[in-house]
């Protein structure tokens, strides 16, 4: 009896996840009169939503940008965040617990609150309407990812990397040679992570970029619902063709890196 | 200090060097020059203009601003409860799900992948008044459901509804969690005849209370700064037809568009200290609360 209990829950809840991605990508196959009809099969089917909608919005460049700002933001935030991490986990000096303390308190900090600053920033260096500012940030780590790979260099095993430094090995070389290769599981975790926000990201986009050509996939995806969801002969179809567009390559990441972002989810929680 | 650990510290301060840049460029530095800025009156075209308190005393007046306090205020009030309670439900219905839980958690998360622009897209149809899904399922049971995006007393239980759907993420920190409550606090408490509510009052609860805890605070500074799937839905170009009045005028999206759409960089550097003060008062008292609701593994009562 509990146990069919459980099972219909699971069921209900699977349902109810996985129906509207069944919907989005069935209405986005059906034509304009039909939209509205939540028929689970698009009838008549029209694959030509596509077909429209590629050729009314740029996508493709688009899709380019958000993978260029998208691998830009997340090689700068994992190379950063290392090398900052193991800083913090390697070397004792004064003033370390301190610092760190500061880390963890700037992960507390609202973002709306310096949003305006640092675009006035930007724009004194004249880079306000570029990409730069999409990714430039995470040269300098981030705090959340520190906390993450710290972590992670944490668990490494201690005696390894004091025969090292016995041995005469710079503390370079005891980053570049041994900490990465040794920690690559948490690397990919903060990339993928750092990946997927970049890509999901509306609010530096909205901000910095002004020329459609330069958009990533959600400022695009917003300018296509302002055009072409607006007013009575709104065309939804075409809407719902460039969300799926723009949703597709995040499931499929997550189909094949799955693992990690779980980690990186349940390592969200600082145990203090 | 020995060589060696004048070296040590060298090369620490060494590699913490990105971090400190990066705190003062993007984080010291731009509070201060918010600070000052909000006490200027700046369109990016003529240099700021020293007004003192101007902006603050006109943040009090302004009406938009307490309309987006409070529809944020009243949206953090739903949305944290709505995504604490399911997430914590659907944690332990995936606790049970044994071997199978993988794919669950698998379904479970795909939304969360989602760029909150599609979803929000998406959720505008499936939230349509007339001829929406949602309302389409809530009339197999005989109830007509509101108009979930024009509605303004329905548009905030709208987002927080759509919000629902990436729980997922919260579900598996709870997952995590409940896997480290130790297995005899239930046997001892199966043995004193404990039903499954008062196991779940007693132990379980108890024994995740620190997630909990972290998701209550990170859930609340994350809808006080509510942007995206409403801006999508009812601001930028639709804003212009929009029927619904203020009723999706969060905080952060009124301080967006004075910033950005108005150019009053220094009211809208106040708006954010307002906001800053807002969100350390609210996390301030949880914090408090937290001292006496809270257990940590190890520091048992």
């Amino acid at each position: 009896m509990k146990r069919v209990a459980m099972w219909l829950g699971l069921l209900v809840v699977t349902v109810a996840f996985v129906y509207p991605f069944w919907w989005l990508v069935s209405a986005s196959l059906k034509d304009r009169a039909h939209v509205f009809d939540n028929a689970l099969l698009p009838r008549p089917f029209t694959p030509g939503n596509y077909v429209e909608v590629w050729q009314a919005a740029p996508l493709l460049t688009w899709i380019g940008n958000s993978v260029a700002v998208g691998v830009a933001a997340a090689a700068a935030a994992t190379l950063a965040s290392a090398l900052v991490a193991f800083g913090f986990a390697m070397f004792r000096f004064p003033g370390r617990n301190p610092l760190f303390g500061l880390v963890l308190a700037t992960m507390m900090l609202p973002g709306a609150v310096t949003m305006v600053p640092v675009y006035l920033e930007w724009h004194a260096l004249g880079l306000a309407t570029t990409q730069v500012p999409l990714w430039a940030q995470n040269l300098f780590g981030s705090a959340f990812y520190v906390f993450l790979l710290r972590q992670f260099f944490l668990g490494l095993p201690r005696e390894v990397f004091d025969a090292a430094k016995v041995d005469g090995a710079s503390a370079w070389r005891l980053f570049t040679g041994m900490a990465l290769p040794l920690a690559r599981p948490g690397l990919i975790v903060v990339f993928v992570f750092e990946l997927k926000a970049a890509w999901t990201d509306l609010v530096k986009p909205l901000i910095y970029l002004r020329e459609p050509q330069l958009y990533t996939v959600p400022r695009g995806l917003k300018a296509v619902l302002d055009r072409f969801g607006e007013g009575g002969e709104a065309q939804w179809e075409l809407v719902l063709a460039a969300s799926t567009i723009a949703t597709a390559p995040m499931i499929l990441l997550f189909l094949v890196a799955q693992r990690y972002f779980v980690r990186g989810t349940v390592t969200q929680h600082v145990e203090q | 200090m020995t060589t060696v650990s004048r070296r040590e510290s060298r090369a620490g301060w060494l590699f913490l060097l990105p971090w400190v840049v990066g705190f003062l460029a993007f984080t010291a530095g731009p509070m201060l020059f918010s600070a000052w800025l909000s006490l200027t009156r700046y369109d990016m075209l003529k240099p700021p203009a020293f007004v003192g308190l101007e902006n603050y005393r006109e943040a009090l007046v302004d009406e938009q601003v307490r309309t987006a306090l409070w529809n944020t205020l009243v949206f953090t009030a739903l949305h944290v409860p709505a995504q604490i309670g399911p997430a914590l439900a659907l944690a332990g219905l995936l606790r049970r799900a044994g071997r199978t839980a993988g794919f669950f958690r698998t379904v479970l998360y795909l939304p969360v992948m989602t760029p909150p622009v599609a979803l929000a897209a998406m959720f505008l149809l499936l939230l349509n008044g007339q001829h929406g899904a949602i309302n389409e399922l809530l009339g197999w049971f005989g109830f007509t459901g509101p108009n979930w995006t024009t509605d303004p007393a329905w548009i905030k239980p709208g987002l927080v509804l759509m919000s629902l759907w990436t729980v997922g993420s919260t579900a598996v920190l709870y997952l995590a969690a409940l896997t480290r409550v130790p297995v005899e606090q239930y046997e001892a408490a199966r043995l004193d005849g404990a039903s499954p509510w008062r196991q779940f009052w007693h132990v379980t609860l108890p024994g995740i209370s620190g997630t909990v805890y972290f998701t209550v605070v990170v859930n609340t500074i994350a809808s006080l700064q509510v942007f995206t799937e409403a801006y999508t839905i009812f601001y930028g170009a639709r804003a212009k037809q929009s029927s619904d009045g203020d009723a999706a005028l969060f905080y952060v999206i009124h301080l967006f568009r004075e910033a950005f759409e108005s150019l009053r960089m220094g009211y809208a550097s106040a708006l954010a200290w307002g906001l800053f003060v807002v969100i350390a008062i609210i996390t301030a008292v949880q914090v408090r609360l937290s001292r006496r609701y809270v257990h940590y593994e190890g520091e048992r009562s």
